[in-house]
Formats: structure tokens, C-alpha cells, sequence
């Protein structure tokens, strides 16, 4: 009986430890990064972009990769959102519990799992066939597929927690499956609809093997959708494999930028988690 | 053709004036139109993995007609200008960055997940599951430069010195490599890269458990890690491998955060602290060279394909036991 004691003091004192290592590891990131990106930070280096060339010159901000991480998985946020939403309405208002929906859901948990250089790969491959060149248009493209799997599942969850009743009311009353969607459906889940869309781009403004073959890289400021744009998380990789310390600063404070984006998207998406479930109950 | 179709296209109102209505615009129609647009697009979601994949296969082509697969697979001559691709030491490279990783990740992420599942007070669950969905959510670059910073020269001084002292009898412990970029470096990032996925998925398939189980193992007198042990995970266990295979795919296909710390030596690596060159950095270091070489775009690609090909294969069949147990619950 006392060697059962000891084990069960053995085990739960080494899930204590695992819980330490697997929470901890956390704050060590976080040190890391705020630790190197906070003196790197300030104003210049927000607002100006690289002066002579971000590989070499020592002046200069990140402006160029904010600028053009916003945009590019703005983009393919937007994108994602015009076929995730369809999508998701379609797996639980039109095709409810048959072996197709099953087959649709699989396979978006497939895409979800597939690695985003291969989605770099396929966008690659895609702009070669089109006869296009490293561009934002490309990356948003690239990135919006890479979103695509998340953001539907994302959404075909929240609208799986709406209560059957309130969809039974609404075709009791007359209400189309369309209508039923659009007017009661989407709008009881706004909530839960935006967390999927922030948790999507959150995912794609910090995947940087997908946008690598596909955006490029710039200097400049994005300004056409059909010439390169430069982003956050290639803007770290780049500039850390310079020798100059100057340059580095830019890679640190980059690092810092995003981390903070995607910590506060993060965040929101949780609150509004929050607030959904309250919706829910009502 | 149901009554439903028969929506006039020219209707006659107040017998005054004639006005187009297209089905679409009626409320039925407007249905009816959302349902098959709708259903389009899910079906074309569905059919994006199989486009991948041909699209990857058809530009791996013109390498497989000058060498043959198990060439390219299992030679270790990789010299681009001359034409020859062998892709051993970078595959070699992936699976041991991933099974070093996997060693590292898999005893803290089980015991975490078992904590939060069976023992965890609700406010330490409340707590500590936001922190592993922050984790979850830090961009691999971020990993990348914790990796470079942090670990890189831990292992260069401290790790690597102290096991080459103590089991440098073993091979793999002893090296060369006087750095600190290298398969270990990369495992442990990875580790903490799969810590969140293993976790979450675990955890939930431990919850799933019925709760009559473990009360009938508590009242035979087990005692709480007994009953985790003998009862829970046995239970458990298909859903605990998938979350673990999950993990796995996930290591596997990562690029960014291993190409920052493994060193990038195209060389099969033997220790853990020797440099390696997984596939994915193959691919992310070389993408600008490869239009100008003949055939090195087809090599690249067609490593792209076999990384697919493996994740999809582990993936696969940790989502159709996850199915499965959702479904005998």
C-alpha cells in the first residue's frame, strides 16, 4: 500500500514539473523576445523603412514589413472569409450529419495539418502556371488557403454551439434555410464567427515559409497588389542572418512587433469567446 | 423536375406591367442558388489536397525521367550543377530534428495533459489552458529567434560539454561540431513548438473518458495514479497516440524555427549535437536558385511532395481515430 503512496506522490509531483516546463517555456520566449526587441524598439524604427537596403544598411525601421504583413494577411483574411463563411453555413444549415459533410470536414482537418512551406510550394507552382512573379497578390493568395482550414472549422464550431431550437423557430416560421442562416444564424454568432477570423489571421500574419516563394521581399513600401511586399516574419529571418548588429536591432524589434500583434489578437479573440458563450445561454 | 423549379422568368403583375424575375431572386430560388454555390465551394475546399498534390507531382516530373525515385530517395550525392539530387541527408536531417524533438515533447506534454484532464483545480485549468493557447499561437519565427538565442548557446556551453564529459562513450553523444546549432537545438525548439498540439488534443480525449470508470477503479481501492494508469489511458490510448501522431506531422513539416537553429550541413547527421539539413530548410534556403539550375526546381518541389505525402499519411490516420473515438462515445 505505501509503494502506491510513493508512486502517486512520484507522478503527480513530476506532472507538477511538466506543467512547470510546458507553462514556463512560455515566459521564456516571451523574455527572449521583449529582452532583445524593447531597446530595439522606437518610433524611428515603426515609421521608416530600411535605408540601403535592409540586408546592409544600419538605418532605418520596419515600416516596410508592418506595412506589408498587414496587408498581406488582411488580404487573405478577407479572401478566406468570402469562401470559409459559405462553407461553414453549408456544413451545418444545408448538409447536416452525412458521410459527404464528414468527408468535407476531414479533409479540412487534412489542409489544416499540411505544413505552410508546402502551401508555399503549391503557390509557387500555382504562379508559375499563371505567369505571375513574387507579389502581394501572390502572398495573400497563398496565405488566404493556408487560413482557409482554419477559419471554416473555426466557424463551423461556432455555429455547431447554436441551440437547434432557435434554427427550428426560424423555419417553423416560414424562414428559408438561406434566410434562417443569413439573418438569425450569422448574427447570433458574430462573436464566435470573429474569433475564427482573428485566430485565422493571427495564423497568417506569422506563417513565413508560406510567403517566402510568394510575396518576396522589399525595401519599399507595398503599394501595387502585383509587386512584392515585404512581411514581419521574413523581415526577423532576413535581417538575423546579417552579421551587423545594426541590422539585427531591425530583426529583433520585427520579432517584437509581432509577437505583440499576435498576443493581442490572442487576447480579443478570447474576450469575445467570453462574451459568446454568455450570448449562447441566453 | 419538382413543382419548386416552375418559377415563371417573365411574370405578368397587375396585369399592367411585365417584370423580369430571375429564380435567383425569388426567396426559393435565392435557396436553392445558395445551397448549390455553397455546396461548390465546400466540394472545392475538399479537393484542394488532391490539387496540391498533382500540381507538386506534375512539376516533380522532370526529375524522376533522369533518376529513379529510390535514387533520389536513398542516394546521398546532392550537387545540384551537376545534376545529381539526393535527398538521404536531408531526409535523414527531418526525421531525426523530429524524433529527437518527439522524445523531448512527449513526457511533459502527456503529463500535463493527464494533470489538466484528471488533477488539475478548475481555477489552475483556467489558467493555465489561456497560457498553452498563447503558446500555440507565437509565429514560428519567434521560436526561431528563442531557438537562436537562447538555446543555441545553452546547448554550446553548457549541455554539450557536460554530456560529451559524462556519455561521450556513447556515439550519440559525442561530435565535432563546436556550435551549439544543431539536431538537439532544433529538437528542443520543435518540443516546445508541439508542446500545445499534443496537449489540447490529449487532454481531450483523456476528459472524453466516462466518468462511471473511474469511479468503479476508485472504489476497488485504487489509488488516483493507478486508476489514470490502468483505466483512463487504457481507454484513452487510440486518442492519446493521435494527438501524439498529430504532434509528430506537425515537427515534421516545420520550417522556419528548425532552419534557424540545426546548423544546415548537408550531411547525415550521427550525434545529436551534429548539424543536419532537414527537407523544409532545403527547400526555404534554395527557393532562389532553383529557376536558374535545370531540374533543381523539380528537385525542391518534389521534396515539398514528399513532405506532404508523409503528413498526410500521419494525419490521416490520427483524424480517422479521433473520428472513431468521437463516435463510440
Amino acid at each position: 500500500m505505501k509503494k502506491h503512496k510513493i508512486e502517486e506522490t512520484v507522478f503527480k509531483f513530476l506532472m507538477l514539473a511538466s506543467m512547470v516546463v510546458v507553462l514556463g517555456s512560455l515566459f521564456l520566449i516571451l523574455g527572449t523576445v521583449i529582452g532583445r526587441g524593447l531597446p530595439a524598439l522606437n518610433l524611428a524604427m515603426l515609421t521608416q523603412t530600411p535605408k540601403g537596403g535592409y540586408y546592409l544598411g544600419k538605418e532605418g525601421g520596419i515600416l516596410n514589413a508592418i506595412l506589408g504583413s498587414l496587408y498581406l494577411a488582411g488580404g487573405a483574411t478577407l479572401l478566406a472569409l468570402l469562401v470559409s463563411l459559405p462553407i461553414a453555413i453549408y456544413l451545418q444549415i444545408y448538409a447536416v450529419r452525412s458521410k459527404f459533410v464528414e468527408l468535407i470536414r476531414l479533409s479540412l482537418d487534412i489542409l489544416w495539418g499540411i505544413p505552410s512551406i508546402v502551401y508555399g510550394a503549391f503557390g509557387f507552382t500555382l504562379m508559375l502556371f499563371l505567369g505571375m512573379r513574387a507579389s502581394l497578390f501572390g502572398g495573400m493568395v497563398t496565405l488566404a488557403l493556408l487560413e482557409l482550414p482554419i477559419m471554416t472549422r473555426g466557424m463551423d464550431e461556432a455555429i455547431a454551439m447554436v441551440p437547434a431550437a432557435l434554427k427550428e423557430s426560424s423555419y417553423a416560421l416560414g424562414a428559408t434555410r438561406y434566410e434562417t442562416a443569413m439573418k438569425v444564424i450569422v448574427r447570433q454568432t458574430v462573436p464566435g464567427l470573429l474569433t475564427a477570423v482573428l485566430l485565422a489571421f493571427g495564423r497568417g500574419i506569422g506563417d513565413a515559409a508560406s510567403v517566402l516563394f510568394t510575396a518576396g521581399y522589399t525595401d519599399r513600401l507595398p503599394t501595387s497588389l502585383f509587386g512584392p511586399a515585404a512581411s514581419l516574419p521574413l523581415a526577423v529571418f532576413f535581417q538575423l542572418g546579417t552579421p551587423f548588429p545594426a541590422v539585427q536591432e531591425r530583426a529583433y524589434a520585427s520579432a517584437l512587433v509581432l509577437t505583440i500583434i499576435v498576443l493581442t489578437l490572442s487576447l480579443i479573440s478570447r474576450r469575445l469567446a467570453g462574451r459568446w458563450r454568455d450570448q449562447i445561454v441566453r | 423536375m419538382t413543382k419548386e423549379n416552375f418559377i415563371p422568368l417573365v411574370s405578368k403583375i397587375h396585369n399592367q406591367r411585365w417584370r423580369i424575375t430571375f429564380p435567383v431572386f425569388h426567396r426559393r430560388g435565392k435557396d436553392r442558388f445558395a445551397r448549390q454555390a455553397m455546396g461548390i465551394l465546400a466540394i472545392a475546399a475538399s479537393l484542394l489536397v488532391p490539387v496540391i498534390i498533382l500540381a507538386l507531382y506534375k512539376r516533380t516530373l522532370p526529375i524522376l525521367e533522369v533518376q529513379t525515385l529510390s535514387e533520389l530517395l536513398f542516394s546521398k550525392e546532392w550537387y545540384p550543377l551537376r545534376g545529381l539530387f539526393g535527398f538521404y541527408p536531408f531526409i535523414v536531417g527531418t526525421f531525426w530534428v523530429t524524433a529527437v524533438g518527439m522524445v523531448i515533447a512527449i513526457p511533459p506534454a502527456l503529463l500535463t495533459a493527464i494533470y489538466l484532464a484528471e488533477y488539475a483545480h478548475s481555477k489552475i485549468y483556467a489558467l493555465a489552458t489561456p497560457i498553452i493557447d498563447l503558446l500555440a499561437g507565437i509565429p514560428s519565427v519567434v521560436y526561431g529567434i528563442w531557438g537562436m538565442l537562447t538555446v543555441v548557446p545553452f546547448i554550446e556551453k553548457n549541455i554539450a560539454p557536460m554530456l560529451k564529459l559524462r556519455l561521450g562513450v556513447l556515439p550519440i553523444f559525442q561530435s565535432e561540431n563546436p556550435t551549439g546549432y544543431s539536431v538537439l537545438a532544433g529538437g528542443v525548439v520543435l518540443a516546445v513548438m508541439v508542446f500545445p498540439i499534443i496537449i489540447a488534443v490529449a487532454e481531450e480525449v483523456i476528459s472524453a473518458v466516462p466518468q462511471g470508470l473511474r469511479e468503479a477503479s476508485l472504489a476497488l481501492g485504487a489509488t488516483r495514479w493507478h486508476t489514470v494508469r490502468h483505466v483512463v489511458l487504457r481507454q484513452a490510448g487510440p486518442g492519446v497516440l493521435a494527438a501524439v501522431v498529430l504532434g509528430f506531422s506537425r515537427a515534421f513539416g516545420e520550417t522556419m524555427a528548425v532552419l534557424m537553429v540545426v546548423g544546415n550541413v548537408p550531411q547525415v547527421p550521427r550525434s545529436i549535437f551534429d548539424a543536419a539539413y532537414p527537407l523544409t530548410a532545403l527547400i526555404a534556403n534554395n527557393y532562389g536558385e532553383m529557376m536558374s539550375i535545370p531540374r533543381y526546381d523539380a528537385a525542391l518541389l518534389g521534396a515539398a511532395l514528399i513532405l506532404l505525402l508523409v503528413v498526410l499519411i500521419f494525419n490521416l490516420g490520427a483524424r480517422l481515430i479521433l473520428v472513431r473515438m468521437v463516435k463510440n462515445r
